[in-house]
């Protein structure tokens, strides 16, 4: 049995210098990267598909079988591409970890290039984090200076470096094919698949895209045991992830766990609901993924099991929002942002998410009409399933789960506006002045 | 060569294509040359040097995408076809700060979207609207990957945490009368719009062991599980993950 929590990547976060080479030392850094330059290429990939990690962007593709899908060396460039583009609505992991810890990263990258034969890996950091592109270049050169970065790392005559990139705003750029186009100096628009990224990716080399906190679980898999990793989590689900609380909870944050803890647990270590209110609905795995409710509270965070409860895990980010809030202004705003988004490759989806957002906008407006929730759910199905990239699917997630579980309050966007069923001031964090009334209302 | 005009999305004033005085041409050469040396093909240098021609004209000007063009052997339109797609890459000239504030759901919700309307009120500016003394850029921003801190603010892309109006207006307020600001997680003080956009094409400042390593709420799990001894698993089985009784109901074990 594991404990709750279990601080792996967040372990030593709260010491004063956490981000640098001689704290990660400390903590038993680069002793993995170490152990793997004893191991033949192939042992380390072995050893990872063993561990059954799954990715941790979103899809939950298995990391070992990813690598070892990629096209046999053939003499040119291979590459490695960590995807730092953080930007799903309510994902907030990858960056404090990178922040904190950036080396976990460095070191993942080290020994993931060396097993997938890649000597010159890109880490793809979205630009709007200065301070975290900072933390990666300064942890780049100490690495480097160091000798775990180079043209014979570790002495061992092996040949990997980075470049930390940073990237110009743009949620596409996390879907991996458009960050590749995006890195190679494009617009970010994704690519036709196949050829999948193993066969022909950067530069239309074998390439494995990844994520952040994929990457940086490696160094303890290699230096602990594939075992261990295995003996957290369940057994489809294997390891521990972060899990981010947002939103109405007391006390919001990180907490690194084993998949499958339950919201119920989390909102407790979170100190409860804010101000004992009740919980509405969130979202399991950021805003692409279907709602949940309060029946949903018992969920094991995993892969299949959410799944199975009619979502997806997607990237832990937990947003919470009590009954003070409007569902109907939360999905409104969601569905803004994916019209802002979509990068108008596809029809369905650059001209669905506009029509949804005429839709969303009247409705929450409480200009309606009678058949606005059967067009929106419609154009929704027109969408799903009929994008070229995963961004369409996501952009009817909100709107269909939210009509499925709250369809009365759609209905009533057809005489009232959101803001008079839910008075926004009652959701915000700080005592707000109303224009009509002087007196202070409390959050 | 006029693809930038062709394009009809870069609006480029005469003045923006005055040539750069020669000694700035031959350090963006210079700045250039280093920021290509990075990549396998030169193309792939084109988001830095964006970020480049900001750091000297503070927005992607028309002789910005000259240069980029004429450096990466691309023509002018693929440039601005690059610069108008991304949202950092500003058409007209930004102000020395950038202040952004999230209005995506969650930030919205919990103080984002007032925030965002007496700022709005007290600097008599819209979003994507400069100040007359050309200092504060005013931005609604997307999700920025600090939903735990909500509602956020960011000042030329560092971190301000649990903002209330109040202090997103003292924020702009010590901005604008040219005074350090620190954010909540990030250098010791917010730099001007120019010198983040060299850091951001890969110049490092020097900044980067400024700062925490983590706010509150990213610790919050980690100081719970000290305070509870809750701990991973060790790797021989003999940590106190099995036997030692841990609080763990197991529902996370398999
Ligand atoms: C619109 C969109 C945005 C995405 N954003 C990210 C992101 O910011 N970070 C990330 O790791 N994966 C993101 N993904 C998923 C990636 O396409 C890809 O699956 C992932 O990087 C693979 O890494 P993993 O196997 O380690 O999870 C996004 C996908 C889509 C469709
Ligand atoms: S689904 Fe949207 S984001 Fe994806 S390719 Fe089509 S238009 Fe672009
Ligand atoms: S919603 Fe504002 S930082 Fe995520």
């Amino acid at each position: 049995m594991t404990d709750t929590l279990t601080p792996i990547l967040t372990k030593f976060w709260d010491d004063p210098q956490s981000w640098t080479l001689a704290t990660y030392e400390r903590h038993d850094g680069y002793k993995a990267l170490k152990k793997a330059l004893d191991m033949e290429p192939q042992a380390i990939i072995d050893a990872v598909k063993d561990s059954s990690i799954r990715g941790r962007g979103g899809a939950g593709f298995p990391t070992g079988m990813k690598w070892s899908f990629m096209s046999p060396p053939d003499g040119g460039p291979r590459y490695l591409v960590v995807n730092a583009d953080e930007s799903e609505p309510g994902t907030c992991k990858d960056v404090p970890l990178m922040m904190a810890n950036p080396h976990s990263l460095i070191e993942g990258v080290a020994i993931s290039s060396y097993a997938i034969g890649c000597e010159h890996a890109f880490i793809y950091l979205r630009g709007e984090v200065v301070h975290v592109y900072r933390r990666l270049l300064r942890a780049v050169e100490e690495a480097r200076a160091a000798g775990y970065l180079g043209d014979n790392v570790g002495g061992k005559g092996v040949k990997v470096d980075i470049t930390v990139h940073a990237g110009a705003g743009a949620y596409i750029c996390g879907e991996e094919t458009a960050l590749l186009d995006s890195l190679e100096g494009r617009r970010g628009q994704p690519r036709l698949k196949p050829p999948f990224p193993g066969a022909a990716g950067l530069y239309a080399r074998p390439t494995s895209v990844n994520n952040v906190e994929s990457i940086a679980s490696v160094p303890g898999i290699i230096l602990e045991g594939a075992d261990w990793f295995k003996g957290m989590g369940t057994e489809k689900s294997t390891g521990f992830g972060i899990f981010s609380l947002s939103g109405h909870v007391t006390n919001p944050g990180q907490f690194e766990a084993p998949l499958g803890i339950t919201m119920r647990e989390l909102i407790e270590l979170a100190g409860g609901m804010r101000g004992g209110k009740k919980l509405k609905f969130w979202t399991p795995g950021g805003s692409s993924t279907p709602i949940f409710t309060d029946e949903h509270l018992d969920v094991p965070l995993d892969f299949d099991s959410v799944a199975a409860a009619g979502s997806m895990l997607g990237t832990r980010a937990l947003q919470v929002f009590d009954e003070t809030v409007s569902v109907v202004r939360a999905v409104a705003r969601w569905t803004d942002f994916y019209a802002h988004e979509s990068c108008g490759k596809c029809t369905p989806c650059r001209e669905g998410t506009w029509w949804l957002r005429q839709i969303m906008d009247r409705i929450e407006n409480g200009q309606g009409t009678q058949d606005d929730i059967d067009k929106l759910v419609d154009i929704c199905d027109n969408i799903l399933g009929r994008s070229f990239c995963a961004l369409g699917d996501a952009a009817t997630s909100p709107i269909t789960s939210a009509v499925k579980y709250f369809r009365e309050e759609f209905e009533a966007g057809m005489h009232t506006p959101a803001h008079e069923l839910f008075p926004p001031e009652n959701s915000v964090l700080f005592p707000v002045q109303t224009k009509e009334s002087s007196g202070m209302v409390s959050a | 060569m006029s693809g930038h005009d062709a394009s009809g999305h870069l609006h480029v004033s005469p003045e923006s294509k005055a040539p750069y005085a020669a000694d700035v041409l031959e350090k963006l050469y210079a700045d250039a040359a280093e920021v290509v040396a990075r990549y396998p093909q030169k193309r792939s240098a084109l988001l830095p040097l964006l970020h480049l021609v900001q750091s000297v004209d503070g927005y992607v000007t028309g002789r910005g995408v000259s240069f980029c063009a004429e450096v990466l052997d691309l023509t002018e339109a693929e440039v601005s076809g690059v610069a108008t797609f991304y949202t950092q890459y500003k058409r007209h000239p930004n102000g020395e700060y950038t202040v952004g504030v999230c209005t995506n759901t969650l930030c919205a919700i919990m103080g984002g979207d007032l925030i965002f309307d007496r700022v709005s009120e007290h600097l008599g500016i819209g979003h994507d609207e400069t100040t007359e003394d050309g200092k504060i850029t005013l931005e609604r921003v997307e999700c920025n990957a600090a939903c735990d801190y909500a509602p956020v603010v960011m000042a030329n892309w560092e971190f301000f945490d649990n903002q209330t109006p109040e202090s997103t207006i003292g924020l702009v307020e010590d901005l604008r009368a040219g005074k350090d600001v620190a954010p909540t997680r990030g250098a010791a003080k917010v730099c001007t719009f120019k010198e983040v956009s060299r850091v951001l094409a890969g110049f490092h400042d020097g900044r980067g062991d400024e700062g925490v390593g983590a706010g509150p709420a990213s610790l919050l799990g980690l100081k719970i599980a000290n305070e509870n001894g809750w701990v991973a698993p060790s790797s021989n089985g003999s940590g106190r993950s099995d036997g030692s009784g841990a609080t763990s109901d197991g529902k996370g074990s398999k």
